[in-house]
């Protein structure tokens, strides 16, 4: 049996989130570095080109759906649902 | 929850064979949000330049074509005359129209013509190795100026925009930046501005965009896109100069 988890009021909110696609991503940084609320890291794997590409990780639902890092990003890897 | 931001539709879905933090991408994908956010996507054509964004076409999904080294204004003067209206914008480098095509585009600014041309200006050759181009800052170690280019010997930084403004036949010159999330918004107005100029009929425009080159630099992309805010923008200022 799983362990049954106590449902949380932050679970009915939709928050915003990124999907990142991580074969193309060329890990340049860009988006890590210009995100404001620090929602965006480097992945432990290396993808098809050698390089570790980025993880979009919102433990505490920082992300505010701003975009600067689909704005950022030079190879279109992002797409930001709000 | 809804999609607010991808991939525009003027976008092939290719994966582009710039270096990890080059600005072009986001040029492109600049240029491609505003042919859709104006739905000229079908009368579009586009002309890539030689340089880096030699093969633009492949990544475009409009009419483009290629021009000989420099010749990219040549080769819109010619098309815009026989298809008055299409829409014909030029994509050009600093090598490619500060360089070897400084006479087409000063000619096909100073004939007023009716096209726009986006100039991506990151201050060095990234094709063919890093060489020193006309854009390249005084002090800015290349790959043939192994000691910083010299003013006595390099002569000075070529400042496009400043040179085309004087002419009369030019409607509309601004350079714009791309090293941060608001200034690419910015730039995003400008190229729009450029594009509706020419569907207006009103002549001539040239944007030109600083942009980061972390290859040729020699920093990381997070480094050489401070480069540019820190370095770049001193020795080109950003505004509108016509």
């Amino acid at each position: 049996m799983w362990p049954v988890r106590r449902k949380d009021k932050r679970d009915d909110i939709i928050m915003p989130k990124i999907e990142i696609n991580k074969e193309r991503c060329k890990g340049c940084r860009l988006c890590v570095v210009y995100c404001p609320k620090g929602c965006i890291r480097l992945e432990d794997f290396i993808n098809k080109r050698g390089v570790h590409p980025v993880l979009f990780l919102d433990k505490d639902k920082k992300c505010t759906g701003c975009s600067f890092c689909a704005i950022m990003c030079p190879d279109m890897c992002i797409e930001v649902y709000k | 929850m809804s999609k607010i931001l991808s991939k525009p539709k003027s976008m092939k879905d290719s994966s582009t064979h710039y270096c990890a933090g080059c600005g072009h991408g986001i040029v492109h994908r600049l240029i491609c949000e505003i042919i859709d956010e104006l739905g000229i996507r079908e009368e579009t054509i586009g002309i890539a330049p030689v340089g880096c964004a030699v093969i633009a076409y492949d990544y475009w999904n409009f009419d483009v074509t290629e021009a000989a080294h420099g010749r990219v204004p040549a080769v819109a003067t010619g098309i815009k005359r026989v298809a008055p209206e299409n829409i014909v914008f030029g994509y050009q480098g600093d090598g490619d129209l500060a360089a070897i095509g400084t006479a087409e585009i000063v000619h096909a600014a100073n004939r007023g013509e009716n096209i726009t041309i986006i100039f991506v200006n990151n201050a060095v050759y990234g094709m063919t190795g890093g060489q020193m181009a006309p854009t390249t800052m005084l002090k800015q170690k290349t790959a043939t100026t192994p000691l910083g280019r010299d003013q006595k010997t390099h002569g000075f930084p070529l400042k496009v925009c400043e040179l085309l403004s004087v002419l009369p036949g030019v409607s509309y010159a601004e350079r714009v930046s791309i090293h941060s999330p608001q200034n690419i918004i910015k730039a995003k107005k400008a190229i729009k501005r450029a594009f509706q100029n020419q569907i207006d009929g009103v002549g001539f425009s040239i944007v030109e965009v600083l942009s980061q080159c972390p290859t040729y630099i020699g920093l990381s992309p997070e480094d050489s896109v401070k480069w540019v805010a820190e370095t770049m923008i001193k020795e080109y200022p950003l505004g509108v100069f016509r």
